[in-house]
Order: structure tokens, then C-alpha cells, then sequence
């Protein structure tokens, strides 16, 4: 409907009832804004087909040209007016502009035409350049050719690349999020994988049964652990992974290692950030007690706190200066508690600012890790 | 009467409670058998935690004054207290589960989209809420006063005293077990001191309450067992009204809903909800025969207006001794279990409600929950004291029919029909909250005693249930092009069992 009413801009009419807009350049620039931002939301979803489709019209309408193309480096990705036998030659002049940077222009020669009277004899050619690489070009196709419709085909090319560089931008946010289950998923192995075989096969003769046993465990827990779909589970879940872990562990640490889980039954349908404790679990066990002879206690609680669930990680081992685990949270790169800030940046997202990371430490106080979980937040299920 | 057992009966009780709850909580378990730790509640479990949370003090001792001061026909309020579970069973109680909703005002947010019905939700969550609270308060100072002489609203404001302490100490609440316990303390209370007085009655030679030549009050034996006779102008209507608030009501008890959260799945829903209808069942055979023993042996209750104290009075009268202090003792104990069950939850729910949209605005966490815990219980009590004298299961039937007028079309809606809107479920939320709301006002300041408009006001569920759920209907067909974009998804999420393989994003 609204797109209909402009269809035809700078053509001088004006309806009446628009007269209080202002003077006709306002008007102007108001149809030009107007058909720019109709054309926007399309081009936000990137560089394919079916945004091309949706926004091609509203770039005709803005050029004013008989038809518009718009080629990426594979091939034309949509034509829109008329005169479409001249698709192919669009094409062409475009992957020129691809492959050689900077605007071009084709005259009647390149664009040879059998029809008589048709509306289009010239065609101007502007890349569409995303973070300084050429991702495709914009192809105006007019009668005439003119300083005026040269500058505009540039200007409304560099507007087109503004979009797609946004849209990059949604998407690249997007992966970040995903990039970060993934490189928890990758950090569990190196560490972890080799202390667990190599635990594994010391059982392996004098307790095959044993052996077993862990390894099954241990394909249990890297099978949770890979797993490609969802950025949620239930804490039910995450806990079954965690006792996984920390059988593994006691395979290793044997008596030095004591467990306490105190869980409130009725939290464990509670939706979580998948991974969101097994991080914590690790760290507490890295920091807490692998370099310490004596061994030391994991306490995990789940608590129920009516409209929250509070789960805590506590361990009694040698603790850390709390401003080390501000940088870390803070987002410090050289430390190695990757996984506490991640789980951090990663509830927070989720939940809002209010339900990050709580951690108490001291130098030779152990440390305790609070994280709170809200029953129902909007957009969290599985 | 010997004061000593009543207080050593609420002492016990309460002692109990919170062994029980701090045992729950100190429940350590190494790694060797995690696998028990991280299993989810049982649905039986769950059934006996939700049935312990649910019987309250109009169940423990309202239904038995009832049935003695009016009949047979008065057998509908345990009946549809029972039945409520069926229709969450068949309607609601595995969509519910599924759609990840805590509280009601979560499901309305979730389904809708909408901050606006949130809030309003939020409303109406502690208006049922409160109306549920003050016939506890006002039944415990009965239960109170009965046990250990202490004036109505002494004892009113003990429960409330206990009950917001427990609530603060953060005991009870939403444990399982101690839910769960409190079923079968109060099945227990019920159930034997009735085999007692029933050896007592038959021994007595069992002359039956039904018999025409039992005359209370003026009205024989058959009238009193005959349905549809006794209470007020128009028994049919208010029957069917009250059929229509207690079915329809029990799935919008805010209480009730939040329990459901802790079944693992829809079908574990199902499950619980099942196991409920039989619990019930089972505890709602015992307060009528109360009520009837209380014909032939108090019936000057009748006359003087205090049947809700029916229960506690019988052993004294038929045992007496010793022996009837007991029982008195073990009774006091039930219904102090059962207003204290019962209390903490609503109250926990309404303070949840008040702290998050009201008072965390202006205090933080622990001080905010404080905060409006007190004001959630201060203001049912200082409803109690204010109010008419009118019976306790009377006003916890008002609560059913301001929750069947309001929650029910907007579950049963929001989960069976993809085209309700916000608007609709706005408009119809405060309709049916609005014309209830009135109702209740109606009933318990000014007091009506004939009459068509009495009964209507008495039982308002038959006629604002479908004006509510027409307004909805109505103003969501007029606002069609607002249905939310994400209902589709919604929906499958709802209605699809956890077990089948599908992307619920």
C-alpha cells in the first residue's frame, strides 16, 4: 500500500492533502527516505536472492530507472523493470565491476538490443563492497546516461553496502553466541580427555569391570557434551553431565576428591544455558585441588528460592585473589578460567545483567561460585 | 477442656513441620548415588505435596459445618473441590507444564506476549490470593478458640503471626516432603478420631442423622439429606453456580499452579494430577460423616451458628475424658497443619507477586520479599477482622469463582485456541475479575438474605464464567490481526509430547 503512493517520484505530483509537509525538496528527500527504509529490512537478512527480490523494486523506485539488477560474484541475483532480454549483459558488465573495482559504465555497443523502442540502452555498474571486499555489484539500466544517474547509482550502491555490512553484523553477533558453546565444547577436550584415559587405563588390568564402566561414562559425557543442537537444557540434565565429569575425576584423584551434592528435586526441571556447570565443576577441580597433596572437597548445591533456582559451586582448596577473578569476569584473555567468563557473558545474555556470575574467594579460603536461574524467563525453553 | 493438648497438638505440628523441612534441605549425597539426587520428584510424591498444600481449613473443617447446617446438597463443595483436578487434567495440566511457565502471570506472558496482561494477571493472582487467605485466618482463630478458649481474632492473628514467620524463616515452602507430609497428617488427624466416634456411634445405636425423626433446627432428617432443600431461595442455581466455580476454579489457584512446575515433563503432570483426584477423594469421604455425627450429637451448633467448629467439638461430646482431649488434641493439630499448609503457600505466591512488580522498585531481594510477605498476609487479616460473619468454605468458594471467572477461560483459551489476543484476554480478565470482584464485595460487606439478585451475588461463577469467556472470545475475533507471530510455534511446544523428536525454537 504505502510503497503504491510513491511509486513515481520526482515526477511533480504532489497531493494536495501533503501540502503542509513542506516545499517540494523536503517532499523529496521525505519519498527518498521512505522508499530507502522500505527497501532496508530486506537488505538487513544479507546478500541472497530473497532479499534481493523484496528490495529490488524500492531501489528502482529510488533510482528512477527502468530496471535495476543486482549481481553477487557468483552469478545475477535478481533483475527487476523492464526490457529483462537484457538480464544476461547486466550480468556481464556486473562481474567486470566484481573482478576490477569501481564504477563502469556500457553503452549501446555492450548492450546490443534487437527490440525496437526499448527503454534501455546504457547501464551503469557500482560494486557493493562489505568490510573492503567487493561482494557484488548494482546494475542501473537507463535510456540515457548522465552525471546525475552515474552518482546517484554510486551513492544509493554505497547506501545497499552500509545495509549488507549490518547485516554481516547481526549474523557475525549471532555466531559469537554459538562460537562460544562450541569453544567450551572444544576446551573440555585436551585437559581432560588425556587425564581420563590415562585414568581409565590404569584401571583396565587390575579392574576391568571398572574400566568399563568409565568408559562408558566417559562416551556418555563427551556425547552431551558435543552435542550440536539447542542452547538449552534442563539442570537436570546439565547434572547427570556433571556427575559424569566428576566420576571421571574421582578415577583419577581417587580419595583425594570427596563430592557433596545437596539438590532440591524440585529445581531440576529448571532451564539452563547448556554447559553452564560443568565449567564451574572443572574449575573448582583445576583450581581448587589438583595442586594440592591433601585432596580437598566439591560441594554442589541446588537450592529453590520460590521464583529462582540458586545453584552453588564451592570447593575448599586454595582460593584466588578476588581482583584475578574480576579481570577474568571482566573478560581478561590471559587467564585460563576461559570457562568462568563464558558462563558468565553467556547467563547474562540469557537472563539480563541482574543473574551474572557471584563468586566469594580468598587466598587460602577456597572459593564459591553462585549462580541464580530464574523459573521462567521469556524465549528460554529447549 | 484441658488447654495444655491444643497447644501441645499446634506445638507439635509445627515442630514437625520444621524438622521435616530442614531434613529435606540437609539431604547430602555423595557421587555414588547421585543418579537418586538427580532424579525428579515422583509424580506420586508430587501428588501427595500438591494434596497437602491444597486441603485447607474449609476442607479440614468448613465442609463438615456445612453439611450440618445444610444438608446433602452442601456435598458439591468437596465434590468440585475434587473435580476442579479433572478438568486440569484433561484441559490444562500437561500444556501448562510444557509451555515453562512458573506462575500464571508467566503462562499470560509467555502465550501473549504482553507486559499489560502480565501485570493485570499479577492483580488478580493477590486478590485470589487474599481472598483465599482471610476465611484461613478467620477458620484458625475458630480452630484456635475452640482449642484453647482464645478470642476469633487472637487466634486469626497467631496463625497469621506463624504463618509469616515460617514464610520468612523460608522453611516449608515448596518442599516436597513436607507438603507430602502434610497430606497424610491431616488424613491421619481426620481419619482416626472418626473410627472412634464412630465406634461410639454405633455403640450408641446408630440412629441415623437422615432419619425424618431427627429434627435440628426445625428441619427433619429427610430434608436435611435431601438435595436441593434447605439453602436459600433458588438451590438449583446456586448448585449449578457453584458446580461452575469449583470445577473451573481449582486451575486458577495460584498455589496450585506453581507445583506443577516440578513435574518433569507433561505426562509426569498428568500422572500427579491423577494420583490428586484420588487423594481427594479418599479425604473428602471423612468431613461430611463429621458433619452428619454432628447432627446427633451438637446439634445446638446449628442454633447458635458455629458449625465450622463442628469437627473439634465432637470428641469432647461423644468420647469426652481424657480420651476426648486426644482426639480433640489430634484434630487441632490437622487443621493447624491444614490452615498452615495452605497459608504459606498462598502467601508465598502473593509476596512473590507484590515484591517482583511492586516493592523491588524501591528495596532489593531479601528486604522486598520481607517487605511484602507481611503486607500479603496483614491485609487478608485485616479483612477477616472487618468483614461479615460468613461461613469458611463460603468465601474460599468466592475465590473459586473469581479464578474460574478469570484464569480459567485464559488457560483453557490460551491453550486449545490459537486465536486469543491480548486484547481479548485483557478484556475478558477484567470482566470477569470486575463482576466477581463486585460479587464478593457484595457479599462481604453488605449482606443479602432473598431474592434472585442474592443468589447471583452468592454464587456470581454461572453467570460471569461465560461473560468472561465471550469477551475474550469477542475481542480477540475483533483484534484478529494481533495474534501473536510466535502462537504457532507456541502451540506445538504446548501440545507436543516431550518424547517426540522436534525443534521447539
Amino acid at each position: 500500500m504505502a510503497p503504491r503512493r510513491w511509486r513515481l517520484p520526482g515526477l511533480g505530483r504532489t497531493p494536495r492533502a501533503s501540502r503542509h509537509l513542506g516545499t517540494e525538496a523536503d517532499r523529496a528527500t521525505f519519498r527518498t527516505l521512505h522508499t530507502a527504509a522500505l527497501a532496508s529490512p530486506a537488505l538487513r537478512e544479507g546478500l541472497n536472492a530473497a532479499s534481493v527480490e523484496r528490495s529490488l523494486r524500492h531501489l528502482r523506485v529510488l533510482l528512477g530507472t527502468p530496471a535495476v539488477a543486482i549481481a553477487d560474484t557468483e552469478g545475477l541475483l535478481g533483475y527487476d523493470g523492464q526490457a529483462d532480454h537484457h538480464a544476461d549483459q547486466a550480468r556481464a558488465l556486473a562481474q567486470r565491476v566484481i573482478r576490477e573495482g569501481g564504477t563502469a559504465v556500457a553503452g549501446r555497443a555492450e548492450l546490443a538490443c534487437e527490440h525496437p523502442g526499448c527503454p534501455v540502452r546504457h547501464a551503469i555498474a557500482s560494486p557493493l563492497v562489505i568490510e573492503d571486499r567487493v561482494a557484488g555489484a548494482l546494475v542501473a539500466l537507463a535510456e540515457e546516461r548522465s552525471a546525475g544517474l552515474l552518482r546517484a547509482t554510486e551513492e544509493v550502491a554505497n547506501w545497499v553496502s552500509g545495509q549488507l555490512e549490518l547485516a554481516e553484523l547481526d549474523q557475525s553477533r549471532h555466531r559469537l553466541v554459538q562460537a562460544e558453546v562450541r569453544a567450551l565444547r572444544a576446551q573440555i577436550s585436551p585437559h581432560f580427555i588425556y587425564n581420563s584415559l590415562g585414568a581409565i587405563a590404569s584401571f583396565v588390568r587390575t579392574d576391568p569391570d571398572r574400566a568399563r564402566e568409565l568408559l562408558l561414562e566417559f562416551a556418555d559425557f563427551t556425547r552431551y557434551s558435543f552435542r550440536q543442537h539447542g542452547e538449552f537444557t534442563t539442570l537436570a540434565e546439565e547434572l547427570r553431565s556433571v556427575e559424569r565429569y566428576l566420576l571421571l575425576e574421582q578415577a583419577r584423584f581417587g580419595d583425594r576428591l570427596t563430592v557433596t551434592l545437596k539438590i532440591a528435586p524440585e529445581v531440576l526441571g529448571v532451564r539452563v544455558p547448556f554447559l553452564c556447570l560443568q565449567p564451574l565443576v572443572e574449575n573448582a577441580v583445576r583450581h581448587g585441588l589438583e595442586r594440592r597433596a591433601a585432596g580437598g572437597t566439591i560441594t554442589i548445591e541446588a537450592r529453590d528460592r520460590d521464583r529462582e533456582c540458586e545453584i552453588t559451586v564451592e570447593d575448599d582448596g586454595e582460593g584466588e585473589d578476588p581482583e584475578r577473578v574480576r579481570r577474568v569476569l571482566a573478560g581478561d584473555p590471559s587467564s585460563d578460567s576461559v570457562g568462568l567468563a563464558n558462563v558468565d557473558e553467556r547467563l547474562r545474555n540469557t537472563f539480563g545483567d541482574a543473574y551474572g556470575l557471584v563468586v566469594e574467594t580468598a587466598p587460602g579460603a577456597g572459593t564459591k561460585v553462585l549462580v541464580r536461574v530464574p523459573k521462567y524467563a521469556p524465549g528460554v525453553h529447549p | 477442656m484441658n488447654i495444655a493438648y491444643g497447644i501441645g497438638a499446634v506445638a507439635v505440628v509445627t515442630v514437625a513441620t520444621l524438622v521435616i523441612g530442614t531434613w529435606g534441605l540437609r539431604f547430602s549425597r555423595t557421587t555414588s548415588d547421585f543418579f537418586v539426587a538427580s532424579r525428579s520428584v515422583r509424580p506420586g510424591l508430587n501428588a501427595w505435596a500438591i494434596s497437602g498444600e491444597y486441603l485447607s481449613g474449609a476442607s479440614f473443617l468448613g465442609v463438615a459445618g456445612l453439611v450440618l447446617a445444610y444438608g446433602g446438597e452442601m456435598l458439591w463443595y468437596p465434590v468440585g473441590w475434587t473435580a476442579g483436578y479433572l478438568v486440569l487434567l484433561a484441559l490444562v495440566a500437561a500444556p501448562l507444564r510444557r509451555s515453562g511457565a512458573y506462575t500464571l502471570p508467566d503462562f499470560a506472558e509467555a502465550r501473549l506476549d504482553s507486559r499489560v496482561v502480565r501485570t493485570l494477571s499479577s492483580v488478580l493472582v493477590v486478590a485470589i490470593g487474599w481472598l483465599y487467605l482471610m476465611p484461613q485466618f478467620r477458620g484458625a482463630g475458630v480452630a484456635l478458640r475452640s482449642a484453647t478458649g482464645m478470642a476469633p481474632w487472637a487466634g486469626g492473628a497467631v496463625v497469621a503471626g506463624v504463618v509469616l514467620a515460617n514464610v520468612l524463616a523460608g522453611g516449608m515452602r515448596s518442599i516436597t516432603f513436607v507438603q507430602a507430609f502434610q497430606y497424610w497428617l491431616k488424613l491421619t488427624a481426620l481419619l482416626v478420631p472418626l473410627m472412634f466416634l464412630l465406634v461410639v456411634w454405633l455403640h450408641d445405636g446408630g440412629t441415623s442423622p437422615a432419619a425424618s425423626s431427627t429434627v435440628v433446627g426445625g428441619a427433619s432428617g429427610f430434608d436435611w439429606a435431601n438435595p436441593l432443600d434447605v439453602a436459600g431461595d433458588h438451590p438449583l442455581y446456586t448448585t449449578y453456580s457453584l458446580m461452575v466455580a469449583t470445577f473451573l476454579g481449582t486451575m486458577g489457584l495460584p498455589h496450585v499452579v506453581v507445583r506443577y512446575y516440578t513435574n518433569p515433563d507433561g505426562r509426569a503432570a498428568r500422572q500427579t494430577t491423577l494420583v490428586v483426584l484420588a487423594l481427594l477423594g479418599l479425604f473428602y469421604v471423612l468431613p461430611p460423616v463429621y458433619g452428619a455425627l454432628g447432627r446427633l450429637y451438637a446439634p445446638d451448633l446449628v442454633s447458635r451458628g458455629a458449625t465450622d467448629s463442628v469437627v473439634l467439638e465432637l470428641p469432647q461430646r461423644m468420647v469426652g475424658g481424657v480420651g476426648g482431649d486426644v482426639l480433640t488434641a489430634l484434630l487441632t493439630g490437622g487443621a493447624f497443619a491444614a490452615f498452615l499448609a495452605t497459608s504459606s503457600g498462598l502467601t508465598v505466591a502473593v509476596a512473590g507477586v507484590i515484591s517482583q512488580d511492586v516493592v523491588s522498585r524501591r528495596f532489593e531481594g531479601v528486604t522486598s520479599f520481607r517487605i511484602s510477605a507481611a503486607v500479603a498476609v496483614a491485609v487478608p487479616l485485616a479483612m477477616a477482622l472487618v468483614a461479615r460473619d460468613v461461613s469458611v468454605a463460603t468465601v474460599v468458594g468466592l475465590a473459586f469463582a473469581m479464578a474460574a471467572a478469570t484464569f480459567c477461560p485464559l488457560l483453557v483459551l490460551g491453550i486449545w485456541w490459537r486465536g486469543l489476543t491480548a486484547a481479548g484476554a485483557f478484556a475478558g480478565l477484567v470482566l470477569g475479575g470486575g463482576l466477581t470482584g463486585f460479587a464478593v464485595v457484595d457479599r462481604l460487606v453488605v449482606g443479602r438474605d432473598s431474592g434472585w439478585f442474592a443468589a447471583l451475588v452468592a454464587q456470581p461463577a454461572a453467570w460471569a464464567v461465560p461473560a468472561s469467556v465471550l469477551t475474550m472470545v469477542i475481542v480477540s475475533r475483533l483484534t484478529r490481526h494481533r495474534v501473536p507471530a510466535h502462537v504457532g510455534r507456541f502451540m506445538v511446544r504446548l501440545h507436543t509430547p516431550e518424547a517426540v523428536q522436534l525443534d521447539r525454537s
